[in-house]
């Protein structure tokens, strides 16, 4: 059948394509839950009417990314300890082909609400919604799109802009950069915000803007080398602080900003905290958190409250769901200048604009 | 024993082998994690209480099996004449785009709607296959780096095309991107009612795809063509001695176009059992990797139809533990382990049962002719 040299070709590319499968993977390898929920079937349909059990899906790359699944988890946990509840997170097969049917097994297994976190969820918790109408849903980052979906929103913009606020002031020359992963509606958002607040600070500021990868292609949430590259050329022509909304490519402009020794603004979580690489830690001049934790945690304290879906909430400077990381102090010194754009925004003299 | 019985046996005794040790290989990479292996195992028979959730995960293994068994038969085409199709992956993603954007245009009755959607797929696989096969037999360009490269442009064009030209209307609020949503003339009939039959509830979600059906189809059709015909015959000589094949008469430039065209035709259907039964769009939440996948589903199945039925459903039954494994708190990671481990141990035993054959035969002929009796030739 095959002949030996052939034969041999096709295991070493086999090998080859699942050595990339799990390098693409690789966040998924060994984080795994600590939870206590049972999983055996008899505990979970013996538990007493009424208690709250919350299912969490996550998206690609699931817990252990130090950023937006991690931070949806720490929401989770926080149900668990302060609302009593039993609490099981799923992650998805490294494709994504399975979103639908993790859904599906958590309804199955009794648990309600259940919360799909990232906007892939978008599609497959609409039909999961409908077939199983008795339970709620709520999906981070995307908008409800069904009568028992609750759509959980942040306003970007606006943590952004605070962001802008700070890299312009620490700017001396006036030249920042945004790195943005995929050029969707929602990563727009970010430079949007970044951008009206350098303008605001510095109206003739210089900004470089450059996504990783074109709306639809998801490859710039997780691509560090290229966020690497794009990064460095912002520094080289001058830029003095980048901020990035690129998931796990950030890792790269950081290294380009350690190269360049300037400055780079983490995202969704406090970078400067979480950050594998330590040696990295200082050029992280601050973080704009996008506060996903309280989202999850509100959103089941709501639950328990009764509510339901249909509608968004959206989490805005005003409930700080979004905001600044000040760890290492670095901002301390301008705290009054971003304090004031808070407030304003917060009052709404100042509307930031969700659209660049 | 006679020496046909001895082959069969060796082959069987291999595949076992292969699958305990590839047991014991996951079951330390468990141990490692730090969950327990019985309990992982128990998670891949765990299909639920409810007769619900026994059909879900029945419908969720059969829908991961039937794209995998296409792809499957895909690769095994180009390799039965040891033409290495990397391109699976890039084929089916272009071609499930286009199919799913044209099957957006128009609404026909059912039979014909479905019946152009798959022409297309078949047709824009094959025609994107085409441009390594022509880059073979005109200028020599190796197909396995010429498919790779091109893998990257149709992942790229297809993204493009779905976000551009070929996007449909997107939800408020919505952040995914899709094709139009195919007029329901062009939904595939799903195949509940299998389970309806004894009295089972309908899966949730598309259901069981109906798609499983032209995927049946389609691997007897693709066993017929390379088993039972002159075509088939012809790869078969290309691939096991190729001068031998031209010296027979046959071309060896129209074997690596047609058979590298048939692979892609058949890549394209990969991505129809998800539109088709489910989703009725193609978009940016479309399962990647299947071209891959289909590599060593081919190598599990050793290139035929039957075999590849088996490697997919193996798969699919893997693939399925996804949930359940996470449930018993073992890492889910532990099934792409078993995947690799059965497709790498799997090729070992063959290389070594087909040596250990071999050398059987070779002792028994020399037997046969110390004793100076006319050699009676098995194998």
């Amino acid at each position: 059948m095959l002949s030996k040299r052939f034969g041999r070709m096709a295991v070493g590319a086999m090998a080859g394509t699942m050595l990339m499968a799990a390098a693409a993977c690789g966040g998924n390898t060994g984080a795994e839950p600590t939870t206590s929920a049972q999983p055996s079937g008899d505990a979970s349909s013996e538990a007493p009417k009424g208690a709250l059990k919350v299912g969490l899906a996550f998206d690609i790359g699931g817990r252990g990314d130090k950023s937006f699944n991690d931070s949806a988890y720490a929401g989770l946990e926080k149900a668990k300890t302060e609302l009593g509840a039993e609490i099981k997170e799923l992650s998805p097969a490294s494709d994504g082909s399975n979103r639908g049917e993790l859904l599906r097994q958590l309804a199955d297994a009794g648990y309600n609400p259940i919360i799909g976190v990232g906007f892939a969820y978008g599609d497959d918790i609409k039909k999961t919604a409908e077939e199983y109408p008795e339970i709620q849903f709520a999906v981070v980052d995307s908008a409800s799109n069904a009568a028992n979906v609750t759509g959980l929103l942040f306003a970007e913009e606006q943590g952004s802009y605070l962001a802008g606020v700070a890299a312009a002031t620490k700017a001396e020359s006036g030249h920042v950069g945004f790195v943005g992963g995929v050029e969707n509606d929602l990563i727009k958002k970010f430079e949007a915000g970044f951008v009206a607040g350098v303008k605001s600070v510095k109206s003739d500021a210089k900004i470089d803007v450059k996504y990783l990868s074109p709306d639809g292609d998801f490859t710039g949430f997780k691509a560090p080398d290229k966020g690497k590259v794009v990064a460095e050329k912002m520094y080289q022509d001058g830029a003095e602080v980048v901020y990035h909304a690129s998931g796990d490519s950030g890792l790269g402009v950081f290294q380009a900003a350690a190269a360049a020794k300037k400055k780079a603004i983490g995202v969704d979580s406090d970078q400067r905290q979480t950050i594998k690489e330590t040696d990295l830690q200082s050029v992280i001049m601050t973080s704009m958190l996008k506060r996903v934790d309280v989202g999850v945690f509100e959103y089941v304290k709501a639950f328990q409250g009764g509510a339901k879906g249909g509608s968004n909430v959206i989490y805005d400077l005003k409930v700080d769901g979004v905001g600044l990381a000040t760890t290492g102090g670095e901002i301390d010194d301008i705290k009054d200048k971003l304090d004031a754009a808070k407030k304003d925004i917060v009052d709404g003299k100042i509307t930031v604009p969700a659209k660049p | 024993m006679p020496a046909g019985l001895f082959r069969a046996l060796l082959t069987v005794a291999g595949a076992v082998a292969a699958i305990v040790v590839a047991i014991a290989i996951s079951s330390v990479a468990i141990l490692a994690a730090g969950a327990s292996p019985t309990q992982a195992f128990a998670a891949f028979f765990d299909f639920g209480e409810t007769e619900r959730s026994v059909v879900n995960g029945i419908a969720t293994m059969l829908n991961r099996s039937v794209p995998l068994f296409i792809a499957g038969l895909a690769v095994a085409i180009g390799f039965r004449m040891n033409l290495f199709n990397i391109g699976v992956e890039g084929q089916y993603k272009i071609a499930a785009v286009c199919a799913a954007y044209v099957g957006s245009l128009f609404v026909a009755p059912a039979p014909i709607q479905i019946l152009v959607i798959i022409v297309v797929a078949a047709a824009v696989g094959g025609l994107y296959a085409l441009i390594p096969a022509v880059m073979k037999v005109t200028r020599g360009v190796n197909e396995v780096i010429s498919t790779i490269m091109l893998n990257f442009i149709a992942i790229q064009l297809a993204a493009f095309l779905v976000r551009g030209p070929f996007t449909g209307q997107r939800t408020e609020g919505q952040l995914t991107t899709n094709t139009p949503l195919l007029p329901e003339s062009a939904w595939f009939p799903n195949l509940n009612v299998l389970f309806e039959l004894f009295g089972l509830p309908a899966p949730r979600g598309g259901g069981l795809w109906g798609f499983l059906a032209v995927a049946i189809l389609l691997g007897m059709g693709i066993w017929v063509l390379l088993e039972r015909t002159r075509f088939g015959f012809d790869v078969k000589a290309s691939g096991l001695n190729p001068s031998a094949a031209l010296a027979s008469g046959v071309n060896p430039k129209k074997m690596v176009i047609s058979a590298m065209v048939l692979s892609g035709a058949v890549a394209g259907l990969i991505g129809l059992p998800e539109i088709l039964g489910d989703k009725h769009t193609f978009g940016s939440n479309f399962t990647p990797g299947l071209g891959f996948l289909g590599i060593a589903v081919a190598l599990l199945g050793r290139n035929k139809p039957a075999g590849i039925a088996v490697a997919a459903l193996l798969f699919g039954f893997l693939d399925r533990a996804q949930g359940p494994l996470q449930f018993a708190s073992v890492p889910p990671s532990v099934i792409m382990i078993m995947q690799g481990a059965i497709v790498l141990l799997v090729v070992i035993a063959n290389e070594i049962t087909s040596r250990i054959a071999v050398r059987h035969e070779e002792r028994r002929a020399a037997q046969q002719l110390g004793r100076n009796t006319p050699v009676e030739v098995a194998a």
